[in-house]
C-alpha cells in the first residue's frame, strides 16, 4: 500500500518505461543472441519463412499470457513448487496453440511437428517467468512477454528469410530468382536447407550485432 | 532386434538431438565451458531421459490414447485424451527430476554436489521433452522407446563433451572480439553438425 500512496498519479499504460520493456528485447537484450535463451526451437523451424512466422506468433502468445497469468498469481505460489506451477501454466497455453494450429492450419502444424510442443521448454518462456514475471506487476510482465516474443521472432524470421532465399530461391513461396538465372547456371545453395546453415547464420548475426553494439561484447 | 540397433545408432549419430534438431541447445551452450561439468550434465541427461521417456510411454498408452480407458468402463472406449499429452509429459518430467534430485541428495551426496545445480536445469532441457514427443509422433513401442531414449541421451552427452573439449582448446586461440564466446560456439556447432551430416547416408 505504501507504494501506491507515494505515487498518486497512475502510470500510463504506454509510459516511457513500458515502451522500453517492449523495445529492449528487440536489440540490446535480445533473448536469443544476448540472453542465450530459446535457441532450441529457434533453429529447426527456419527452413521456410511461413512456419517461422507461425512459430513466432505462437511464442508471442505463450510468453505474453504465461507472463500475465504467473504475474497475477505470483503471490499465492509457494516458492518451492514454483517451477511445476509455471510449467503447468505454460503447458496449458501451448496446448491451446497446438489445438488451434491443428484445427485451422493443419499443414503448418504437421511441418512444425514436435516443435510446437517444445515451446513449453523454450527457455525464453521459463527464463522470463523466473526473471521478470515472478517479481513484477501483471501489465509490465505482459509487455515484457510480447517484447521477448518479438525479439525471438526477429531472429527467427531473419534466419528464415536467408535460408529460404538462398536455399530455394523464394520467400513465402514466391519465386524471386528469375528463370534466366537458373538457365545461366545459378544453383540453389543446398547447404541452406540443412541444419548447420542455421547455426552459421546465427553466429554471423551475433558477430554483426556485437561489432555494431560494443557494450554487448563481454557477455559470455 | 536389428530394428532396435538401427534406432539406437540413428538416435546417436544420424539424428543427433543437438546437431539435427537443435534440442537442448540452451544448456548445451551454457554448460559447455569445462569438460568436467559437461560430463556431469551429460550423464544426468542420459539418466533422466531413460527414466522419463518410458514413463511417458506408459502414460500415453494406458491413459491417453483413444480407447485406453476402456478398462474402467466400456463407455469410455471412445475417449481420446491425447490433447492432454503436453501437460502430463511435462509434469512427469518435472516430477521425475525432483525425485532424482532428492534421491541423489540423500544417497550420493558427493555426486549431488558435483551435479546439484544442473539437475533442476534438466526439467527445461528441450531434448528430454523432445524425446517424449518424438516417441509419440513416431509411434514407437515400449522397447523402441527405451532404446531411443538412451540413444538420444548418449547423443546429447557426446555433443556436449565434444563442444566442451573444443572450447577448452579455443581459449588459446585468437578470436575476433565480437565473435568470442557465443558467436564462436555457434559456428563451431555448425561445423560439428556438418561433420555429423556425413552419417546421414547410413542405412541400418
Amino acid at each position: 500500500m505504501a507504494e501506491v500512496l507515494e505515487k498518486p498519479k497512475k502510470e500510463g499504460l504506454f509510459s516511457k518505461k513500458n515502451i522500453a520493456i517492449i523495445k529492449d528485447p528487440l536489440d540490446d537484450s535480445n533473448p536469443v543472441t544476448v540472453q542465450v535463451l530459446g535457441i532450441c526451437s529457434a533453429l529447426a523451424v527456419t527452413v521456410q519463412v511461413k512456419p517461422a512466422i507461425i512459430m513466432t506468433l505462437g511464442v508471442i502468445f505463450v510468453t505474453a499470457f504465461s507472463n500475465l497469468i504467473v504475474s497475477i498469481i505470483r503471490k499465492s505460489i509457494p516458492t518451492r513448487v514454483r517451477i511445476i506451477v509455471q510449467l503447468i501454466v505454460v503447458a496449458t497455453l501451448v496446448t491451446i496453440v497446438d489445438q488451434m494450429l491443428k484445427a485451422y492450419m493443419f499443414d503448418v502444424s504437421k511441418k512444425l511437428s514436435v516443435f510446437v510442443g517444445l515451446i513449453i521448454t523454450n527457455c525464453i518462456v521459463m527464463g522470463r517467468l523466473e526473471a521478470f514475471a515472478f517479481a513484477q506487476k501483471p501489465w509490465p510482465s505482459f509487455l515484457d512477454g510480447i517484447g521477448n516474443g518479438l525479439g525471438y521472432g526477429i531472429i527467427l524470421i531473419t534466419v528464415a528469410v536467408f535460408r529460404e532465399f538462398f536455399g530455394s530461391g523464394s520467400i513465402l513461396g514466391f519465386n524471386l530468382v528469375p528463370q534466366w538465372a537458373y538457365d545461366h547456371g545459378y544453383v540453389n545453395n543446398g547447404l541452406m536447407m540443412l541444419p548447420p546453415s542455421a547455426l552459421f547464420l546465427i553466429g554471423g548475426y551475433i558477430w554483426w550485432q556485437r561489432s555494431r553494439n560494443k557494450k554487448l561484447t563481454n557477455i559470455s | 532386434m536389428e530394428n532396435l540397433l538401427g534406432i539406437f545408432v540413428k538416435s546417436i549419430f544420424v539424428e543427433n538431438a543437438i546437431f539435427a534438431f537443435f534440442l537442448g541447445m540452451c544448456s548445451y551452450l551454457a554448460v559447455s565451458k569445462k569438460i568436467k561439468t559437461a560430463t556431469g550434465l551429460g550423464l544426468a541427461v542420459i539418466f533422466v531421459m531413460l527414466l522419463t521417456a518410458p514413463l511417458n510411454y506408459l502414460i500415453l498408452t494406458y491413459m491417453l490414447k483413444e480407447g485406453a480407458l476402456a478398462w474402467i468402463h466400456p463407455s469410455l472406449a471412445t475417449v481420446d485424451l491425447t490433447f492432454l499429452a503436453f501437460i502430463l509429459f511435462i509434469s512427469t518430467i518435472a516430477g521425475a527430476v525432483q525425485l532424482v534430485e532428492m534421491i541423489v541428495e540423500k544417497f550420493a551426496p558427493a555426486l549431488y554436489s558435483s551435479l546439484g545445480i544442473f539437475l533442476p536445469l534438466i526439467t527445461v532441457n528441450c531434448s528430454i521433452l523432445g524425446a517424449s514427443l518424438f516417441m509419440q509422433e513416431r509411434e514407437y513401442n515400449f522397447s523402441e522407446t527405451l532404446v531411443f531414449s538412451v540413444g538420444t541421451g548418449i547423443g546429447f552427452f557426446l555433443a556436449i563433451v565434444l563442444l566442451a573439449s573444443i572450447r577448452e582448446k579455443l581459449r588459446y586461440s585468437k578470436v575476433p572480439e565480437p565473435l568470442q564466446g557465443l558467436g564462436m560456439a555457434m559456428i563451431i556447432t555448425g561445423l560439428m553438425a556438418m561433420a555429423f551430416l556425413s552419417f546421414s547416408g547410413i542405412k541400418l
